[in-house]
């Protein structure tokens, strides 16, 4: 293992105390929510109860006359675009026309609890109450809810307008699939004509939603200048700057977004929701106006993660080689089209080092919420299905799991989905990691009363770079202040903090890291397919050397002679030596300004890799599993703040429990979303899970100084094949649909036992 | 308690982090909305406004309540105390410590609500075993932490305040 630069880190890997903690245990940070503005009127939002319905008519005169109600908007008060494209965001590029009808319906509502208007009051409930004067007129139209049935032939529509995207060109008939993506190489034919055993099966996963704590917020004051400032909780304020201005028809130059503290987001705040209708009150009403969501609305009107099925067929000869994989993968867009279906077909192939692969997805529009990133995005749902065949492969070759991956693991030099070969990556490492754990070399003890089981599964995610800029400013006290143009989500302040510390030689304590609003630093791409440390921290790093280079010229130019660096940190001329913040002193008396802006785009992400070994009991009797050891191994590049990184790998990895366990939407049949609470949408609590072991591994990433690869996202991925393998080794059924709520296992273990008696009978 | 003319709305006068605080509250307003909106407290979030995610959690006469639940004319007479008290002018509060030292936080949103549900537990469990704390804890929902250094920041705390004491 090379690591660069290792060696002599004073900052890097090391545990200072984050710089918004403070804030973060006594309240006093501010959030989305508690935005707040003088004379601010609250604003709600209508939503559709019909999963599939034309608006016939809205009257809103009854709500604009109930007292309080200062306005009432609905979608004819937005601009009404012709197809022009977003900007593209991680979930790929959408017509603009179908992001403004996401905000407000035109013609139809598509899902239940699409918006439909909103309202402006003096106080919430009054907006609330306002809500329910508003009368709407629907005819209702029939509605399909699996992306499945949606595929078929005489489905239900949803876009007349929508034609399958292939390669670039359009089909020529109406239909709810979207697009059509392939990824293939080498001759999967004559990969399975090699095979000695072909295992084939399918699977289902559920709509899930991210479950972020805060729900969404939009404070908009519009000015009669008409200036726009919004004050939001987002994943990149850039992003919704762009986004609104497109919406809006407004020029971004005059819309200004403060980003406030973000409570959670995991991909769900990478774009505008409420903003567009604080902003359009606030136009109309002529005062600010703050617009909430409350829970169910989050549940029913954001954009959750898609429902999917999966087709995967794996080839292998006796020995334990792959000799070709294919797979189908659906992922269900929600109402509108664009989900993550290209990263789901990329990652069910870039596990292992594989000659013959063929993966084909299809993008598939039904009655559900238009989804957005979540985790990873898609990465879980393929790699669910792939992970579960694998498992399988090795039970029926005799094979151990971890030895049939080493055996076939992606390296450097193996083929990615576009044909293109990997640079170094960890998978290898990853695995010898988990087979030298305590966890897998402790052999599981069965107890009475519930069968225990242990599981295996692996997991990728391909990380992106972009564009991020930072500021960094020498103050005359010798700190420096950081302005980072990427949302802190999850603690990257301090991991980008951390990255100029080292490069300048300060501790990461002498860093202020802020993030400013739109108007007061470069663009930078949003906070999101774990990008943030890795790019932001390296322009951070750049803007570290820039500053010391700024130094050391203001220092020569005051002493009339060269300086240089010394160790432990200060500068020296031929006659004189002082510390980093005495050098900070005699430039700031000199008015000799040391201010650093890096703008840079990243060239290529460290792509990651990791491996969860799971020990679960299930209880026949009631089909409930409970996860009882958990061990997530994971090639992070280079650990830059250990204790975010164990975090991220903890918050994935119980989410990922959850979306096996647990989390699903529940639909009736008329499309009404049923389980629109924290009650009944059931994440883990601290009482369904257990410590998460972290093992980090560092296969530093040579595109980056410090080898530092994305760590956020990739620890979701294994968690629900790992699950469902440990339930097969405890109770020997294969769970392929998720989630395995208690009735699916009981159910599944009755089917059980019903043919071992068959069985017996014979 | 004193009624207005308007809406029904009354005076209500409680102890809010020790200090005698009157506010105006309709009867359909919630203890966190008054915490919140009224005395611009806005350490307790919303995350559900139905009781099950625990963000608003504060203490009402010394037991752990979700704020969301509780009708701010309820509260006459009471105490509350919330996350905003726990620190004083010379320092944070040894839990709020121990979160700091374990890293016990992400997006820290959830934060506020498992301090002051911390606390409650170690006011009257000042050794709880893992259990205990994730027993005590089911009731609040962290979606970044997967909960690991959050039991691991309660038990640090539990040792400090017993050092302490």
């Amino acid at each position: 293992m090379t690591e660069p630069k290792t060696n002599g880190h004073t900052v890097i890997g090391t545990r200072p105390r984050r710089h918004d903690a403070v804030d973060k245990v006594t309240g006093r940070a501010l959030y989305g929510v508690d935005a707040r503005m003088p004379n601010m009127l609250h604003g709600r939002v209508l939503r559709s109860p019909h999963a599939h319905a034309r608006i016939l008519s809205i009257d809103t005169s009854r709500a604009e006359a109930l007292p309080g109600v200062r306005a009432v908007i609905t979608a004819k008060d937005l601009p009404d675009p012709a197809d022009v494209m977003l900007e593209s965001n991680e979930q790929g590029s959408a017509p603009l026309r179908y992001k403004v009808l996401n905000m407000l319906a035109r013609d139809r509502v598509l899902y239940h609890g699409h918006a439909v208007a909103a309202v402006a009051a003096t106080d919430a409930h009054t907006a609330k109450l306002a809500l329910d004067l508003i009368d709407v007129r629907y005819e209702l139209l029939p509605a399909v809810l699996d992306g499945r049935e949606a595929m078929r032939e005489g489905a239900p529509l949803l876009l007349p307008e929508l034609r399958t995207e292939r390669g670039g060109a359009f089909g020529d008939r109406p239909t709810n699939v979207a697009s059509h993506i392939t990824y293939a190489e080498g001759d999967v034919e004559r990969g399975f004509a090699a095979a000695d055993l072909i295992v084939e099966r399918e699977f289902t996963t559920a709509t899930v939603h991210q479950g972020y704590i805060e729900p969404h917020a939009a404070t908009a004051s519009w000015g009669a200048n008409g200036e726009l400032v919004i004050e939001c909780a987002s994943q990149g304020h850039f992003v919704i700057r762009d986004e609104l201005a497109d919406i809006l028809q407004w020029p971004p130059s005059k819309i200004r977004i403060v980003p406030l503290e973000i409570g959670g987001g995991f991909g769900g705040k990478t774009t505008v929701w409420l903003e567009p209708h604080a902003a359009v009150l606030s136009r109309k009403s002529g005062r600010p106006v703050k617009v909430t969501m409350d829970r169910a609305e989050v549940l029913m009107g954001t954009g959750p993660a898609a429902g999917s099925y999966e087709r995967v067929k794996i080839g292998v000869t006796t020995a334990g080689r792959i000799t070709a994989l294919e797979c189908e993968i659906m992922l269900e867009a929600g109402a509108f089209p664009s989900s993550p279906i290209d990263p789901a077909a990329i990652c069910a192939v870039g596990l292992y080092d594989l000659e013959n692969f063929r993966v084909d997805g299809y993008d598939v529009v039904v009655n559900k919420p238009k989804t957005t990133a979540y985790r990873a995005p898609g990465a879980p749902q393929s790699t669910f299905a792939v992970e579960s065949v694998v498992d399988e492969v090795c039970e029926r070759l005799r094979m151990d799991p971890i030895e049939f991956r080493l055996l076939n693991a992606a390296r450097e030099g193996s083929l990615r989905a576009d044909g293109t070969r990997f640079r170094r990556i960890g998978m290898i490492e990853c695995l010898e990691a988990a087979r030298a754990s305590d966890h897998w070399m402790t052999p599981l003890v069965q107890t009475k009363g519930v069968k225990r089981g242990r599981g295996v599964g692996a997991g990728h995610w391909i990380n992106t770079s972009g564009q991020a800029t930072v500021n960094a400013r020498l103050d005359a006290d010798g700190t420096v202040l950081l302005l980072e143009g990427s949302v802190d989500i999850g603690g990257t302040r301090t991991a980008i903090a951390m990255q100029l510390a080292e490069a300048i030689g300060i501790p990461a304590a002498d860093v202020h890291p802020f993030i400013p609003d739109t108007s007061s630093v470069v663009h930078s791409r949003l906070t999101g397919g774990s990008r943030t440390a890795f790019v932001t921290g390296l322009a951070a790093y750049e803007a570290g050397r820039e500053l010391q280079r700024m130094m050391l010229d203001g220092l020569t130019r005051l002493w009339g002679a060269e300086a240089r660096r010394v160790a432990g940190g200060g500068f020296a001329g031929p006659e004189r030596q002082v510390s980093f913040k005495d050098a900070a002193r005699l430039l700031a008396a000199a008015r000799i300004e040391c201010n650093a802006v890096v703008t840079l785009k990243a060239p290529e992400a460290g792509p990651a890799y990791a491996i969860n070994i799971a020990d679960v009991e299930v209880d026949e009797e009631t089909g409930k599993t409970r996860v009882i050891r958990y061990t997530a191994v994971q090639d992070v590049g280079k650990s830059i703040y250990p204790p975010h990184v164990e975090g991220q790998i903890h918050g994935g990895t119980a989410q990922g429990i959850g979306w096996a366990l647990n989390e699903g939407y529940w639909y009736d049949a008329e499309g009404h979303l049923r389980n629109a609470t924290l009650l009944d949408y059931r994440m883990p609590t601290a009482l369904d899970l257990p410590m998460i072991e972290t093992i980090v591994v560092e296969v530093p990433n040579p595109k980056h100084p410090y080898g530092v690869r994305g760590v956020g996202e990739i620890p979701i991925v294994p968690p629900l094949a790992t699950i469902a393998n440990a339930i097969h080794d405890a109770v020997g059924v294969r769970m392929a649909d998720l989630p395995i709520t208690p009735s699916r296992l009981a159910a599944s273990l009755a089917e059980r036992d019903a043919g071992r008696t068959v069985g017996a009978g014979r | 308690m004193t009624e207005s003319a308007d809406g029904g709305a009354e005076i209500v006068t409680a102890t809010i982090n020790g200090e005698v605080r009157s506010f105006v509250a309709e009867p359909r307003h919630s203890l966190l909305e008054v915490l919140r909106d009224g005395l611009g407290l806005t350490g307790a979030k919303e995350g559900c406004n139905n009781g099950n995610c625990g963000a608003c959690s504060v203490l009402l006469d010394g037991r752990l309540v979700n704020s969301c639940l509780v009708l701010a004319v309820e509260v006459e007479g009471s105490t509350v105390a919330t996350v905003e008290g726990l620190a004083t002018p010379g320092g944070l509060h040894p839990i709020q410590e121990s979160f700091l030292a374990d890293a016990a936080l992400q997006c820290g949103v959830c934060t506020p609500g498992f301090i002051v549900a911390a606390k409650a537990l170690l006011d009257v469990n000042p050794s709880p075993t893992e259990h205990d704390i994730r027993w005590w804890l089911a009731g609040n929902l962290c979606r970044c932490t997967g909960y690991d250094k959050i039991v691991r920041a309660v038990q640090g705390a539990a040792a400090a305040l017993r050092q302490g004491s």
